[in-house]
């Protein structure tokens, strides 16, 4: 008797907090971490909800994660910023279609003793240049996301290969960026990170940008639906609701209305 | 320092973000400490008291699976609850019912293996009164389980403990998602990441306050249980 | 089903190498309490663990009224140092009588009976484990008498209790015999055998060596053995 009272409150408790998925309409978006670290989406989707109704829950991944979750059917929207990456997923099939949303940038933040004397510079690729050349530590994302992929290229356009070399000054990490800025901070290593989450920051003591306003550093974001016919439970519908909500004039407007500190983070860039 | 004393003033004052996260922690350790007893007790009860081929296998395996990092569990849950899984026309993966489910397989193992222990030695001391009074089989495991309950919560604390404090598993399987999937312990690697520390460590100290609570609770019911019912 | 007579036939019992009980053959009929005496390692507690249906013999074979189902339905036993139940008094009593089949609603009124026939009305909420050495052997007679047993086997109920609960337990067995429950009982105690058997069965290293009256067997012990015992000498296989 106390058995069968014992699991049918487990069985009530289950179901209490499995929110009812028939009455609350939501869906499931797989984004990075930087994008959630830089408090845009604490912005976006109250105001999303209010115009439609739809819950979007958030599943902050680096953007290779991101791309395999939604490959698997994990998620119906993907949201990250790597256009070969994404590019790939519509031709495999997975996403329905690539809408540039809005774009960032890159800075490259360094610590205050500036080892490699960079700081102040307009030219990135120069800044790895110095870094290489002092040997100066520099922290990786190592994580296959946006930011990591960008990395790579800025190394490769500087003729240098620190993640195929692993020389002792380059340390990968495997996490995301605020890991990463933590990391930098207490190693006294430089960083390249995206300027939302280096606004958004807490903890900037003993780090400040040394590189910024390259054009190379310009950091692109798309979204997409992920594929239905891949994936029959794809909730299509909301998915698009929230798409098109991204694209559309008072979605662009949101987000350029998103500042920390009366910085704008994001520059809303869809074609119109 | 500042961010103590703001971590402090977060507790205090009731800070809704905060306790919305405690509660939704608690929720889950809790029907998950209710779901691993559902299993690991009668589970535990029955290795102690049948010999079957193989019992001795199946202690080694779920003596093991105490040890499991909790990660890997979150792994195996993950890969089984994916939409790319078996079970993935449930559509729990990233929900809280998934975390319960995490959970569970990771205390199950904890209250089985006390169980047996608690319930063979007690087993060896009833033995000979239990066949005396004609005690059927079944009835038996009953009776132990009853006259063993004060070191079966203990285990059960000891399940809920360990649930409470873990991060791998929830971190996995539930995604962390804001107002949702958040618990103390993701929540804590999330805020520390991002270098906010006075919410991690008002969480912080939400957490060790109610492992304390849990282990306080634990041997005061020991005590009790010594006065009152010997 | 009776469970009188009980029939030994031939029993042994040997476990692995070792030979506990050989060649046991009686048999035991209703009447005065029946005393089963021996020095220690004679085998008293395997051959009442027998009477009781709690181990099955190697050789040769036991019946109760003449079935060999060994489940007790109108047996009970009582152990050296009883195990409680880690609940009250009363609720030790309660479960045995649910053991027994006792209907629901007589069960609380037949407890406190129990209790009282006892002594122990008193203590019925108290819990069971916080009761003295002696109280607990009441307590553990209390749920023996419970089953309503035509048979009563106990196991050196006082050997760890002081006179004062010696005596007693061994008024409770006394009241119990003089009501018809045919008494089966291990003792050390030549006194408490002296007082309470109207059989003797005298045991050593595993044989059955005497089986007579009781005032018989004090006056005129028949055995070499026997008669050592009683002397008081240590007991040895010659």
């Amino acid at each position: 008797m106390a058995l069968f009272r014992t699991i049918a409150a487990a069985a009530f408790g289950l179901a209490l907090i499995q929110p009812s998925l028939a009455q609350d309409k939501s869906i499931v978006v797989a984004s990075t971490t930087s994008t959630q670290d830089s408090g845009l989406f604490n912005h976006l989707l109250p105001l999303f909800k209010a115009k439609s109704g739809i819950e979007v829950k958030v599943i902050a991944q680096g953007t290779g994660q991101a791309l395999d979750t939604a490959r698997r059917g994990d998620a119906d929207v993907v949201f990250v910023h790597a256009k070969s990456a994404e590019e790939k997923f519509v031709a495999d099939g997975f996403g329905v279609r690539r809408f540039e949303v809005m774009y960032n940038d890159f800075v490259l933040i360094g610590p205050a003793a500036d080892p490699a004397g960079i700081a102040g510079g307009k030219d990135i690729v120069a800044a790895l240049k110095a870094v290489s050349a002092k040997q100066a530590p520099f922290v990786s994302r190592g994580d296959k996301s946006g930011t990591h992929v960008a990395e790579l290229a800025l190394w490769k356009e500087a003729s240098l290969d620190p993640a195929g070399a692993k020389p002792g000054w380059y340390r990968e990490i495997g996490q995301g960026m605020g890991a990463a800025l933590n990391t930098a901070k207490a190693m006294g290593a430089y960083v390249l990170s995206d300027r939302g989450t280096w606004l958004s920051f807490k903890g900037k003591e003993g780090l400040a940008i040394v590189v910024e306003g390259d054009a190379r550093l310009f950091n692109q974001y798309g979204v997409m639906l992920v594929n239905p016919e891949r994936h029959k439970h794809v909730k299509a519908k909301e998915g698009q609701a929230f798409v098109d909500y991204l694209i559309s004039a008072e979605g662009q407007k949101d987000i350029a209305a998103y500042r920390i500190d009366g910085q704008q983070l994001f520059f809303p860039n869809a074609a119109k | 320092m500042p961010e103590g004393l703001s971590a402090w003033q977060l507790v205090v004052s009731g800070d809704p973000a905060l306790y919305a996260i405690v509660r939704l922690s608690l929720m889950v350790s809790l029907l998950a400490v209710g779901l691993g007893a559902l299993i690991g007790l009668p589970l535990g009860g029955l290795i102690a008291l049948v010999h079957f081929p193989g019992r001795g296998a199946l202690i080694v395996v779920i003596n093991a699976m105490m040890g499991l990092p909790p990660v890997v569990v979150g792994l195996l849950v993950f890969m089984l609850l994916s939409r790319a899984g078996p079970l993935g026309s449930f559509g729990l993966l990233f929900t809280p019912t998934a975390m319960v489910i995490a959970q569970a397989v990771l205390i199950a193992p904890i209250i089985a293996a006390l169980t047996r222990q608690i319930v063979e030695d007690l087993w060896l001391e009833y033995r000979d009164e239990l066949q005396a009074m004609g005690v059927p089989p079944l009835q038996r495991l009953a009776t132990l389980l009853y006259d063993a309950r004060i070191g079966l919560v203990t285990a059960l604390l000891a399940g809920f403990g360990r649930a409470a404090a873990e991060v791998g598993a929830v971190m996995i399987v539930g995604g962390n998602i804001a107002n949702h999937t958040r618990t103390m312990t993701t929540a804590i690697a999330l805020e520390t990441s991002k270098g906010d520390l006075p919410l991690a460590m008002g969480l912080g100290m939400v957490l060790i306050v109610i492992v304390l609570a849990v282990n306080a609770s634990a041997w005061g019911l020991r005590v009790f249980a010594e006065k009152r019912i010997g | 089903m009776r469970e009188l007579p009980l029939l030994f036939d031939s029993v042994g019992v040997s476990v692995g190498a070792t030979t506990l009980l050989s060649d046991l053959s009686f048999t035991l009929n209703a009447g005065a309490p029946t005393l089963v005496i021996g020095p220690n390692g004679a085998g008293k507690s395997t051959l009442l663990r027998l009477a009781m249906g709690l181990i099955d013999p190697t050789r040769g074979r036991v019946t109760w009224g003449g079935h060999q189902d060994p489940a007790p339905r109108r047996r009970a036993m009582v152990f050296q140092r009883p195990v409680m139940l880690r609940r009250s008094a009363l609720q030790n009593v309660t479960y045995a009588l649910e053991q027994a089949g006792v209907t629901k609603e007589t069960i609380e009124a037949r407890a406190f009976a129990l209790l009282a026939q006892v002594g122990l009305q008193d203590l019925a909420h108290r819990p069971a484990r916080r009761l003295s050495g002696g109280e607990q052997q009441r307590l553990a007679l209390a749920r023996a008498l419970a089953r309503d047993p035509e048979l009563l086997i106990l196991d050196e109920p006082t050997a760890s209790l002081d006179p004062a609960a010696t005596r007693a337990v061994e008024d409770i067995i006394a009241q119990a015999a003089a009501r018809g429950i045919k008494i089966l009982m291990a003792s050390h105690d030549l006194g408490q055998v002296r007082r309470l058997a109207g059989e003797v069965i005298f045991m050593s290293h595993g044989r059955l060596r005497e089986v007579s009256a009781a005032q018989m067997f004090f006056e005129n012990p028949k055995t070499p053995l026997a008669q050592a015992f009683l002397r008081g000498d240590i007991v040895l296989e010659n």
